[in-house]
């Protein structure tokens, strides 16, 4: 199959992740649709892997996904934390580290 | 290392070794401990500076100009830095002079300051100054000559300032600071002049490299003589740079003895026979030092005549005899000018030995209006002072004569307008004579003052009030002030051995050099002087002759006057001051030089300072510079801070943005 499918899908991906990043307030919707971006260029990291015929890129995709699941946890942790604090799971709201 | 070098070395750090242990250890020796520890640190550096001649001696003729290097500072192309002493017979002969007086005053100091709170400071820093003033000597570069140079003036600062809860004395010790680092600053300058051209800072180098680096007269080589003669000068206290010299007199009597009489005020002349190669090279620079030189030797002559204080009267003379010196050494009389710097330097701070005596009988006053009739109750010091004033006046046999004397004659063998200088000298011998017998008629002859008859009748006058001698402000009496009880020379026998081996050495110092019969310097430092053209001068026999006969005479009619005039016709000196106002007004003002240089440079310095802080600082530094600058940077944040809004899809839409712009960007280019 042409390597331009996958790459067409894994952009409809990213932008749909970007979207989401840039339009949602909740952090929770923020963190799926970053986890989104990442797993679209993992997707592009495999294509060119297969492209190329070694492994190169599916080494660098697991450790993309080594690292969003780092992500993930630790943001998961924060949202935790916020909401037994009891502050506003919106990050609109949450501005106060400004100039 | 050879012997020659060590035993520089150890005449170095004597001194040292002993301002480190008086000033560590000093108070818990018992009575005068520390004053004997100072004193033996002193007597060791003496013996061996003894040793160094000896063994300079015993080297080759050729061979007796030794560099002991310590080490390196910098080593690189164009700059040599080294700590590195020059041992050759001007040095040697320097640091035998040096030592040995300094030996003699600190056994003088033992009891005279006896009853002084700071008595351990004292000899703290007075060995100190021996060792800045040894380094000063000894240094085999310009680098080390600055150092020792500031040294010493740091050194003299705080023995004029000794008794520091005299506001006169603080003063005077800023003065002479001041006037001090100016010199140092002539001295720093005239170096860079010289380095430029020569690129060492070695002595012996700069030396050897003179000649093809300069042409004779060249304008940079005159400019830096010339700042180097502003350092001798500051040094030297000669005009226009003299007026700390008389004010050093605030201190104590063995620092103005040994500080202000034998040794740093000599550093003037030191320099110039150091640097004589490139003096030479400079005649016009030479020449400025002599006519300063004469210049001085009269004015100060002039207002030792007219001034009351004992002390300045002697401080005034040391400025006229050092200006023989000056006019010696820039007319090419190396010898002599050395001479009469080691027979001025006995005589001389037998002088201030004496009139330390003479105070102390007098519980600290000082003016010679309060003085009279002390020949009988102290014969010791008037013996001493006279045989200080006769080697100072130049009367035969004693050694100002042949020094004096012979400083003269050189300079009449330069023939031309030095003939000028040689007259004047003669004129200047004159008033010797007559300010010094009029100094010590006035002490010792007439009618006893009360003080005299207390001491004759066998007890020391003591002030009911301790006052300031030179301001009558009542003293502080806890620390800073010359203690309560005062020691003359005929109770002390360690002033008794100080002064009597003086008075010994001012009778016979000057047999070293009688015209045509002995040469023992001339002779001594002719390796030092072998490159210049006017050491080997040979005057003629009429000349020798003449001058010896004159300079007796002149002396002998400046007593003459004296005695005429203060002892057998008192009332002379009334009328004579009376008809001759103005011109006593102008001496006893001291030609005026405070003023002037009060008008001319501290006025304008105070007003430009008061410029400076009212009106550059305020628009300028505060407005301009530190504004500006506090201006820019919270302009900048600012700026920077509206971009932190804190909202998070407000930075991650700047993100999105700024990669797409940068991937376009190179997409566009590829």
């Amino acid at each position: 199959m042409d390597i331009g499918w996958f790459l067409a899908v894994s952009a409809l991906i990213f932008v749909i992740g970007v979207s989401g990043v840039l339009t949602r307030r909740s952090p929770l919707v923020i963190l799926l649709c970053l986890e989104l971006m990442l797993n679209a260029a993992n997707l592009a990291l495999i294509a060119f892997s297969r492209m190329h015929g070694n492994h190169d890129g599916q080494i660098f995709a697991i450790i993309v996904m080594v690292v969003a699941a780092c992500e993930v946890t630790v943001g998961l942790g924060v949202i935790v934390a916020m909401h037994r604090r009891r502050l506003p799971i919106d990050v609109d709201e949450l501005q106060e580290l400004q100039g | 290392m050879n012997a020659v070098k060590l035993f520089a070395w150890l005449t170095l750090l004597f001194p040292l070794a002993g301002c480190i242990a008086v000033g560590l250890v000093g108070r818990k020796l018992p009575g005068r401990g520390a004053g004997y520890l100072g004193t033996g640190a002193l007597l060791l550096s003496f013996l061996s500076a003894i040793g160094t001649l000896v063994k300079l001696q015993g080297q080759d003729e050729h061979h007796r100009q030794i560099v002991a290097v310590a080490w390196d500072y910098a080593h690189t192309t164009g700059l040599d830095a080294q700590l590195a002493l020059l041992v050759d017979p001007l040095s040697v002969f320097m640091i035998l002079v040096v030592s040995g007086v300094s030996t003699l005053i600190h056994v003088y100091s033992i009891s005279y300051l006896d009853s002084d709170r700071g008595y351990v400071r004292f000899f703290a820093y007075l060995n100190f100054f021996v060792f800045s003033m040894l380094t000063l000597i000894l240094a085999a570069n310009f680098v080390l000559l600055i150092v020792g140079w500031a040294f010493v003036g740091a050194a003299s600062y705080m023995l004029i300032s000794f008794w520091y809860r005299r506001g006169t004395a603080t003063r005077a010790g800023i003065k002479a600071f001041v006037i001090n680092v100016l010199g140092d600053v002539g001295l720093v300058l005239g170096t860079f002049f010289i380095f430029r051209h020569t690129h060492t800072l070695d002595f012996l180098s700069t030396f050897a490299h003179a000649k093809e680096a300069f042409k004779p007269g060249d304008a940079d080589l005159t400019a830096g003589c010339i700042l180097l003669l502003v350092g001798a000068f500051a040094k030297s206290a000669q005009i226009p740079l003299h007026t700390w010299l008389p004010d050093a007199m605030e201190g104590p009597t063995p620092v103005s003895a040994l500080i202000h009489a034998a040794t740093m005020v000599t550093a003037g002349v030191y320099l110039i026979a150091r640097m004589h190669p490139l003096f030479e090279l400079a005649p016009s620079a030479a020449d400025v030092g002599a006519v300063i030189g004469c210049v001085t030797l009269l004015v100060a002559g002039t207002i030792a005549i007219a001034v009351t204080d004992l002390k300045r009267v002697i401080a005034y003379s040391t400025m006229s005899q050092i200006g023989y010196m000056i006019m010696g050494v820039s007319s090419g009389a190396y010898a002599a000018g050395l001479f009469h710097l080691m027979t001025h330097a006995f005589f001389k701070a037998l002088l201030f030995m004496a009139a330390g005596s003479v105070i102390a009988a007098m519980a600290g006053q000082q003016n010679l209006d309060k003085m009279g009739g002390f020949r009988k109750s102290m014969p010791f010091t008037f013996g001493c002072m006279v045989i200080g004033g006769l080697a100072l006046a130049g009367i035969p046999p004693f050694s100002g004569f042949f020094s004096k004397d012979e400083i003269l004659l050189m300079i009449g063998d330069r023939g031309g307008w030095h003939w000028g200088l040689y007259v004047a000298g003669y004129v200047g011998a004159l008033l010797t004579g007559v300010y010094t017998f009029r100094m010590i008629f006035r002490a010792f002859l007439g009618e006893p003052v009360p003080e005299a008859l207390e001491l004759e009748a066998g007890h020391l006058h003591h002030a009911e009030v301790h006052t300031n001698p030179a301001d009558g402000e009542v003293e502080d009496t806890d620390v800073g002030f010359p203690g309560a009880d005062h020691h003359i020379a005929e109770r002390e026998p360690s002033m008794k051995l100080a002064m009597g081996t003086l008075a010994l050495l001012a009778v016979v110092g000057g047999f070293l050099q009688i015209p045509k019969v002995t040469h023992v310097l001339d002779s001594f430092l002719a390796p030092t002087f072998a490159d210049s053209k006017f050491y080997e001068r040979d005057p003629t026999g009429g000349l020798i002759a003449f001058g010896l006969v004159l300079g007796a005479a002149v002396g002998l009619a400046g007593i003459g006057i004296a005695y005429l005039i203060w002892v057998k016709n008192p009332q002379i000196a009334a009328s004579a001051q009376r008809r001759l106002a103005p011109l006593h007004t102008l001496f006893v003002n001291k030609w005026y030089f405070d003023e002037i240089i009060d008008l001319l440079v501290v006025r304008p310095a105070q007003w430009f300072g008061a410029w400076a802080q009212q009106t550059f600082e305020r628009v300028v530094v505060n407005g301009l510079l530190v504004g500006g600058t506090t201006g820019v940077v919270r302009a900048g944040s600012s700026a920077v801070r509206a971009a932190q809004t804190g909202f998070l899809r407000y930075y991650t839409l700047l993100i999105v943005v700024g990669t797409v712009v940068v991937t376009f960007y190179f997409l566009m280019n590829s």
